[in-house]
């Protein structure tokens, strides 16, 4: 059950990657990273799409041509680049049921999809790399109890178990985070688990102990930089299942409060005026989903490809 | 074998007890869950009563052991908003789930195979090219949303298939009535079409790449060069030689594709208005009836873990090494 059921993404991917260490880590292998990434062509079309994407977020106030919670009652939805009696566009994508600016609530929404994207990740990660370099480590009951931990966990799906805590909870940013975060350690650890069986036992490690450095020293001084390359590669696909989570929280009336704008929850309103054929409100936000996801799945394949060498020559 | 069974079958009950008991605690974690029951406007008193009907004024662990009791007698409390035992407002939405899960299985299945195995032989070139790109996207968008363009351009404007209804097949199935439930069918396929691609497209797509890669790695193997250097016909090598090893990773994925897929109605459903459990849990999340988000949350999850258990037993008939671990 164990090692099958292991999370969808990782039954494509190898997990056991050539220790980074051993290759040489110096200036030369970024403009390495630079070549393959011109060569690859989608990964860097997909860097400069997570660019706009995070400069949307971290700008929105700035760039972001209206508030986005502004109410206009006047202007209730509006068409896309329809003009105004003065023959201006004033809303380039239209507005939704309330006469708020399509255009800036997409903008505001990328705030909420990457920070909840990013921070589950990194709780997620820091969470399960620590567990799994315990557990690897130490081995024995320690190992045991953790592994099993993970099993029950991954063995019911866990957007229901999502969906369980936020309602009685409530939402709200952090909530969802936690949530999100916790979803996602068993992923890590697992990996995690295994690199550090096969590292424990080799040279420099003993050479730590040897030396007399601490335990928590070994686990994150020695092994962790040699264990990293597999858990970014993870972590890039993580995002993009996380944003996917969120968008589909949201759009139960799961995610944050209805005042902040987020792209699942503007899914979630577009679905009353499907009928009366407001297009612009449902294809807009999904296409912001989409091509947020697409990047950190391209990324991902291209992370992928470029630190480990041997799968490279399959794909 | 018995000792793998056994320790499996312990296995899964300890997750279903973890099930139980995390969902026990989450409804106790936001403080008193009585709040959760009564109106904002209630009195005092009546909130006093409240939770006394409901025992959430004895001790944690009698109210733990009261809710299990409950749960194996079949009882996990009443619906708010039916009126009427959460469990049975679950059970009798079960059927419309499981057929629209089922037809996004066979879906995912269906093309995913072919596809992966195509985009494998010609690997490089750009009919793979195309495949995973359109495989990467499938994994990308986000089903409610597919869900929702499916609406609009095949069923809003071409008009192809309907964007809302069901008849049901599994459900006279089960009343007994065959007759009923055949001749059911092929009115019910227009209505099953569009809720179930939306909700097969992401596993269709990853069992694409997963066969693809699994074909590409036993395609490389020494076997597959020398049932070629034997002279065999490549469709020989590949059907005879390469497919039957590159099966079982795929296998195992669509095992457990089930509960995954399973998950996925939650949204989809929403989306298409389907009379199924997922949509009672969204319309429960939105009144807040917490007994029937519950008994929907343990009712998939006893799905899912029996599932996963019957998978395991089977893969582990099938392959040896799995249960002389």
């Amino acid at each position: 059950m164990s090692e099958i059921s292991n999370s969808s993404i990782l039954m494509s991917e190898s997990t056991d990657v050539l220790a980074p260490s051993e290759r040489k880590k110096s200036a030369g292998s970024f403009v390495k990273a630079w070549r393959s990434l011109l060569k690859a062509k989608w990964p860097l079309l997909a860097i400069v799409i997570l660019v706009v994407v995070t400069l949307a977020a971290v700008f929105g106030p700035a760039v972001a041509p209206k508030d986005p919670n502004r109410q206009n009652i006047v202007a209730r939805l509006q068409p896309p680049m329809a003009e105004n009696r003065a023959g201006e566009v004033e809303f380039i994508l239209g507005t939704d049921g309330l006469g708020r600016d399509v255009l800036s609530r997409l903008i505001y929404g990328a705030r909420i999809s990457l920070i909840v994207g990013l921070t589950a990740v990194v709780i997620g990660g820091s969470l399960g790399t620590s567990l799994g370099l315990i557990a690897g480590y130490f081995g024995g009951r320690v190992d045991d109890v953790i592994m099993r931990i993970a099993d029950i966990q991954l063995a019911f799906p866990f957007i229901l178990l999502a969906i369980m805590f936020l309602v009685v909870l409530g939402s709200g940013v952090w909530n969802l985070i936690l949530i999100l975060g916790i979803g996602q350690w068993v992923t890590y650890a697992r990996i995690a688990r295994g690199q550090t069986i096969s590292l424990r036992e080799k040279e420099y490690v003993e050479a730590a102990k040897a030396l007399g450095a601490k335990t928590n020293s070994i686990l994150f001084r020695t092994i962790l930089p040699n264990i990293l390359a597999p858990l970014i590669v993870i972590a890039s696909f993580n995002i993009a299942s996380v944003i996917l989570s969120e968008a589909a929280l949201s759009f139960l009336g799961l995610g944050v409060p209805p005042t902040v704008p987020t792209w699942g929850a503007m899914l979630a309103e577009s679905r009353d005026q499907l009928l009366a054929g407001r297009w612009w409100l449902a294809i807009f936000p999904g296409i912001a989903i989409m091509l947020t996801v697409l990047s950190f799945n391209i990324l991902g394949d291209w992370l992928r490809d470029f630190l480990d060498p041997r799968l490279k020559g399959l794909q | 074998m018995w000792s793998y069974m056994t320790k499996r079958i312990l296995q899964s009950i300890l997750v279903i007890f973890g099930v139980t008991l995390i969902t026990f605690v989450a409804l106790h974690m936001g403080g008193d869950p009585t709040y959760l029951y009564v109106s904002e406007r209630a009195s005092e008193e009546e909130i006093a009563a409240t939770r006394a009907k409901l025992g959430f004024d004895r001790p944690l662990h009698e109210q733990y052991l009261s809710f299990m009791g409950g749960l194996i007698r079949g009882d996990l409390g009443n619906s708010l908003t039916y009126r009427t035992p959460a469990l049975d407002v679950v059970l009798e939405r079960f059927p419309a789930t499981i057929e629209l899960t089922l037809s996004a299985m066979l879906i995912a299945i269906i093309f995913a195979i072919p596809f992966g195995i195509f985009s494998a032989i010609k690997r490089g070139t750009s009919v793979d090219g195309g495949i995973m790109t359109l495989a990467m996207f499938g994994q990308s968008i986000p089903s409610f949303w597919l869900g929702i363009m499916l609406i609009l351009f095949v069923g809003l404007g071409l008009r192809w298939l309907p964007i809302s209804g069901h008849v049901p097949i599994l459900q006279p199935l089960f009343q007994g009535d065959v007759m009923q439930a055949i001749k059911n069918t092929p009115k019910a396929l227009p209505y099953l079409l569009m809720p179930a691609v939306t909700i097969s497209l992401f596993s269709l797509s990853r069992n694409a790449r997963l066969m693809r890669s699994s074909m590409l790695e036993v395609l490389s193997q020494d076997f597959v060069r020398t049932a070629r250097s034997k002279g065999l016909n490549e469709n020989a090598v590949i059907i005879h030689h390469a497919l039957r090893n590159a099966w079982l990773p795929v296998v195992t994925m669509i095992g457990l594709e089930f509960g995954f897929l399973l998950s996925g109605v939650v949204v989809v459903e929403t989306v298409f208005s389907w009379p199924g459990v997922g949509r009672l849990v969204f319309n429960a999340i939105n009144q807040r009836d917490i007994p029937l988000v519950q008994a929907s949350v343990i009712m998939f999850s006893l799905v899912f873990v029996v599932l996963n258990l019957l998978v395991d037993l089977f893969y582990a008939r099938l392959d040896p090494r799995i249960r002389l671990q």
